[in-house]
């Protein structure tokens, strides 16, 4: 038999393709998430056999499909469930979730704050297109309101999801967001969400040229990006613009822009800080809808990280100290019980 | 002590009776457990509602637990009581119609008062205890309240907290009245209340008083004692369905060697089986209390794939939350036991009472041409044995495998020759451990002469493959939509199953002549009523068979001779129909049900009558 590892120093982005022909539209998100992933990985050190991704059902889902690695394509709203059972009995895995706005946040919104608040060390990569894209085109949770879709032609009345404030509403111990025009930015947040050491929770905006083309172009294109994509950096300050002429200030409890120059400068303004739990709150509360006259910037960044034991860790710790305590058990002992009585 | 004599006698159903507050499952537990020690046969069905405390003294908030022992070989709780211990008005009520002419009534009388009565709905004034409507039954009454305050009156205890001992004087006395040691109940107590010294020895004081009343009053003339039964030689335990079938899956787990994951959602009446694994950690067991039913499957899809066996349990209406879910497991191929206590239905139905309400579920309750094998447990102690074969099987043919107990089987006791870990057979599991020479490309979906492929896990290099729910191409398990291809599967997926068959034991005839008039065939909880009935008739020198379903899918090979070596099939079932509709359509024979939906056991009585009507027509 051959059991050879290929060293992981050696893999290349080219060793994660699969020789499955890629199925999205052409011109989707998708591509660039893929790509990103493809390329991050030779560098994370782990044996192409020790990745599994699992997903839902969604043009998202079909990622497994091309990453040569172990995957499952489940059933839709489901993977994050699968996943915890998997991370449970396997912790040496590096498992990653895909899923989508409509499979995470609608069908599997359940399962995806538990998951977060059982904190399996578990990479949570939510493709948000703010769309069901494998469906045709009917507005998602995270549709903005007053979506004309295929399914509601006068309009979405639904209130939708902030996802990040969902997330640490379910106490993920990491938040962030990312975007699939900005392949270094996301490159840099696959990295970090492998490296958190608990359960991550990465949304991706990710542009669906079908059903919902554009959704995200005001933070992604490069006219606007600048004034309306806030970078948020570890003990950076929070500005910018393309002149980085603008900062954010907390007036209390509440954030403000205000203009860096004569009255202001980066100095004044709020420094961003990741284990800031009461920050975090404000920073997933940034969450304008950008039609608003007035909107603040959408952040992008990590928002929040913190440590708290994995459930996988001490679910097998409880196993290891019973069997230290206890020895292995007697199945002899175990099927007599206390009181038994003999018959002659 | 006076003239009390003791009476040996064969056979006892006492049924313990009182409000869901009372204690009557432990009274009834701890008689149990102290009628095994003595060596007795017996079978219990404890009865209660689904409220944890309906209104107090209210018919709807009664629980009952009924016993039977005997020197004999017994297979049911008993149809009807010999002795009814009433600790109030609506126990009495509720239960009266179940006492035997002539029997014993033992009743609480402080349980009697006005308000009792009218909670129990008694017409204003009228006391069944004092009105004489009671003269066909051997009625004694003993305020059962007032002795245990009595007993207690020197410990320093709230009176609450002292009534809750009542149900330990209620059991001291029928331990007096059946000539039982203390002993067992004793030690009980000594451990369960080793940190609660007052209410330690208010149960103790409480359970010597009830003794040493019956050796005082002479209520009774005589005592009772059954002696022990005429089993096969051995050792024994007592055992209750969900014990056992917790036990047959971790004996299971150490006999492959393959760690146990359960993924579960607490439900009546599968939960026991939840708390009962969450205790072994220490055999490698690892519990996962999940967010739903759908999550409880799923996360076990997820430890099988990752090799590790996965379980998950449930009762009705969480099974049919799993649906999707077993329907991947059916596409990914992975082994995993879909564990179901059936209950009544539909939807919540009759939480806490049983039927064997699903499974034509078992068999057709998903989407898509989706089979599963699906086994069967016939008692308390057969639980063991059928999960280990479930395990086995699931195992062997890489498939999800459908358990089906019920409320009746889970909850109910019965004496377990248990046996030896050695004795055992070793289920044997093969994961892929790399790519074999000359193998250039793994082929996750290339199977072997039974059509089951290989188990690879995640971490085995060389094996890096996907799978999922969608349709794949035969042996390389990519993706597939060619119309030929799916129609191929769907047989492939079939046949897997059905020649499972090669691989189960034949069918085997319980009791009976192997051809003659009527064949009574059964599957699940019906065992001990059906075997019970046909003892009778065969006695009486009937032609009667009586043949009880372990497998029921694929059934044993030799299934179809067996239906066709009698005149008449009966089929016995609690629900309206379920096997029958499955053995009439695959055997095309003229089967004819005796169905019965009240959420409680069928009885051997009825199905005397019902099968002496078929052998006289
Ligand atoms: C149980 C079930 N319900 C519905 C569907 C249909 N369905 C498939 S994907 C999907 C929504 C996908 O949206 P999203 O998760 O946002 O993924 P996207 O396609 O946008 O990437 C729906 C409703 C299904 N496959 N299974
Ligand atoms: S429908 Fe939208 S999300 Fe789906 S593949 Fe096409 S572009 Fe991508
Ligand atoms: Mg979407």
């Amino acid at each position: 038999m051959s059991t050879a590892t290929i060293a992981p120093q050696t893999l290349t982005a080219k060793d994660f393709a699969t020789d499955q022909e890629v199925r999205w539209c052409p011109g989707c998100g998708d591509y660039s998430i893929l790509k990103q992933v493809q390329t991050i990985m030779p560098g994370l050190g782990i044996p192409k056999e020790n990745i599994v991704i699992v997903s839902g059902i969604g043009c998202s889902s079909r990622f497994p499909y091309y990453m040569n690695t172990y995957g499952m394509h489940s059933i839709h709203g489901r993977a994050t469930a699968i996943a915890s059972g998997l991370k449970a009995v396997r912790p040496e895995l590096s498992v990653w979730v895909v899923t989508g706005d409509g499979d995470g946040l609608s069908i599997g919104g359940n399962h995806t704050i538990h998951l977060l608040r059982r904190n399996f060390d578990i990479n949570v990569m939510l493709f948000n297109n703010q769309i069901y894209g494998l469906t045709k085109g009917q507005y998602s949770p995270t549709s903005e309101e007053n979506k004309v879709t295929k399914s509601t032609p006068f309009g979405s009345i639904d209130h939708p999801f902030n996802p990040l404030a969902l997330a640490l509403g379910a106490d993920a111990t990491f938040i962030a967001r990312s975007m699939d025009r900005d392949p270094k930015h996301l490159q840099e947040l696959l990295k970090r969400s492998h490296a958190h050491k608990g359960a991550s929770f990465l949304e991706i905006y990710q542009n669906c040229n079908i059903f919902n083309d554009g959704a995200f172009e005001i933070f992604t294109e490069k006219g606007s990006k600048p004034e309306e994509a806030l970078f948020v950096e570890q003990g950076q300050p929070l500005v910018f613009g393309a002149q980085k002429n603008k900062g954010i200030r907390l007036d209390g409890l509440k954030p403000v822009v205000v203009e860096l120059g004569t009255d202001y400068t980066a100095d004044d303004c709020w420094v961003h800080d990741e284990k800031d739990f009461y920050k975090a709150q404000i920073l997933t509360r940034m969450f304008d809808d950008p039609r608003i006259e007035g909107h603040m910037p959408r952040p992008f960044g990590v928002f929040y990280q913190a440590f708290r034991p994995t459930y996988e860790d001490q679910l097998n710790f409880q196993v290891e100290d019973a069997l230290t305590r206890k020895g292995a058990g007697d199945l002899d002992k175990l099927l007599a019980g206390k009181e038994t009585w003999t018959i002659k | 002590m006076s003239n009390i004599s003791v009476q040996q006698i064969e056979n006892v159903v006492i049924k313990f009776a009182g409000d869901s507050g009372d204690g009557m499952q432990l009274t009834g537990t701890q008689f149990s457990n102290n009628t095994a020690l003595v060596g007795n046969d017996l079978s219990t069905f404890p009865d209660f509602p689904a409220e944890i405390r309906a209104p107090q003294g209210t018919l709807a908030g009664v629980s009952g637990f009924q016993l039977h022992f005997s020197s004999n070989r017994i297979f049911t709780p008993g149809d009807a009581c010999d002795v009814l211990v009433a600790m109030n008005a609506a126990a009495l009520k509720a239960n009266l119609k179940s006492l035997k002419k002539g029997g014993i009534i033992i009743a609480n009388t402080d349980g009697f008062d006005s308000k009792n009565l009218r909670l129990a709905n008694y017409p204003d004034g009228i006391n069944p205890l004092e009105d004489g409507s009671l003269a066909a039954y051997q009625l004694h009454t003993m305020d059962v309240t007032k002795m245990t305050r009595e007993a207690l009156k020197d410990i320093n205890l709230g009176m609450k907290e002292k009534d809750r001992a009542k149900n330990m004087f209620v059991l001291g006395f029928l331990y007096w009245l059946y000539d039982r040691s203390l002993e067992s109940s004793e030690n009980f107590l000594n451990e369960k209340f080793s940190k609660k010294p007052e209410i330690l020895e208010s149960n103790l004081k409480a359970l010597h008083a009830g003794y040493n009343f019956g050796d005082t009053v002479e209520a009774f003339s005589t005592r009772y004692k059954v002696e022990k039964a005429r089993m096969e030689p051995g050792t024994y335990r007592s055992i209750t369905g969900n014990t056992a079938l917790a036990y047959g899956l971790i004996a299971a787990s150490q006999k492959a060697n393959l760690p146990l994951f359960l993924g579960t959602y607490p439900i009546t009446p599968a939960s026991d089986i939840l708390h009962e694994l969450s205790k072994y950690k220490n055999f490698g067991i690892r519990t996962f209390q999940a967010e739903d039913e759908i999550a409880g499957i799923t996360s076990a899809i997820g430890a099988s794939y990752g090799g590790h066996m996965g379980v998950t349990t449930t009762s009705g209406p969480g099974m049919a939350l799993k649906g999707e879910a077993m329907g991947l497991a059916v596409m990914l191929e992975i082994p995993l036991l879909i564990v179901n206590i059936q209950r009544g239905g539909p939807s919540t139905g009759l939480p806490t009472k049983t039927e064997q309400s699903d499974l034509l579920q078992a068999y057709y309750g998903r989407n898509g041409e989706c089979p599963m094998p699906v086994i069967s447990a016939a008692t308390p102690s057969d639980c063991f044995e059928s999960i280990f074969e479930a395990f086995r099987i699931s195992v062997a043919h890489m498939t999800p495998v459908i358990y089906l107990s019920d409320g009746y089987i889970a909850n109910g006791a019965e004496p377990w020759r248990f046996p030896k870990s050695a004795d055992l057979p070793a289920i044997p599991v093969k994961f892929k451990k790399g790519l074999e020479e000359g193998e250039e490309q793994f082929l996750p979906y290339h199977r072997d002469e039974n059509l089951v492929r290989p188990w690879a896990v995640p971490g085995t290099p060389g094996l890096e493959h996907r799978i999922g729910g969608l349709e794949k191409q035969n042996i390389t398990g990519n993706v597939s939509y060619d119309p030929e291809n799916h129609q191929l599967m769907v047989r492939i997926r079939q046949e897997k199953v059905d020649k499972i068959a090669d691989h189960i034991p034949l069918q085997k005839i319980e009791l009976g002549p192997e051809k003659g008039k009527v064949l009574v065939l059964g599957w699940g909880s019906t065992y001990g009523a059906i075997k019970s009935a046909v003892l009778e008739l065969l006695a009486e020198g009937h032609e009667v068979a009586h043949a009880h379903i372990r497998y029921l899918r694929p059934f044993p090979k030799n299934l179809a001779e067996i239906l066709h070596s009698y005149d008449k099939v009966l089929i016995p079932e609690i629900n309206n129909g379920q096997l029958i509709r499955i053995i009439r359509e695959q055997f095309l024979i003229d089967a004819q049900g005796y169905n019965k939906i009240m959420g409680v056991p069928i009885t051997k009585g009825e199905l005397v009558v019902k099968i002496k009507e078929m052998l006289q027509a």
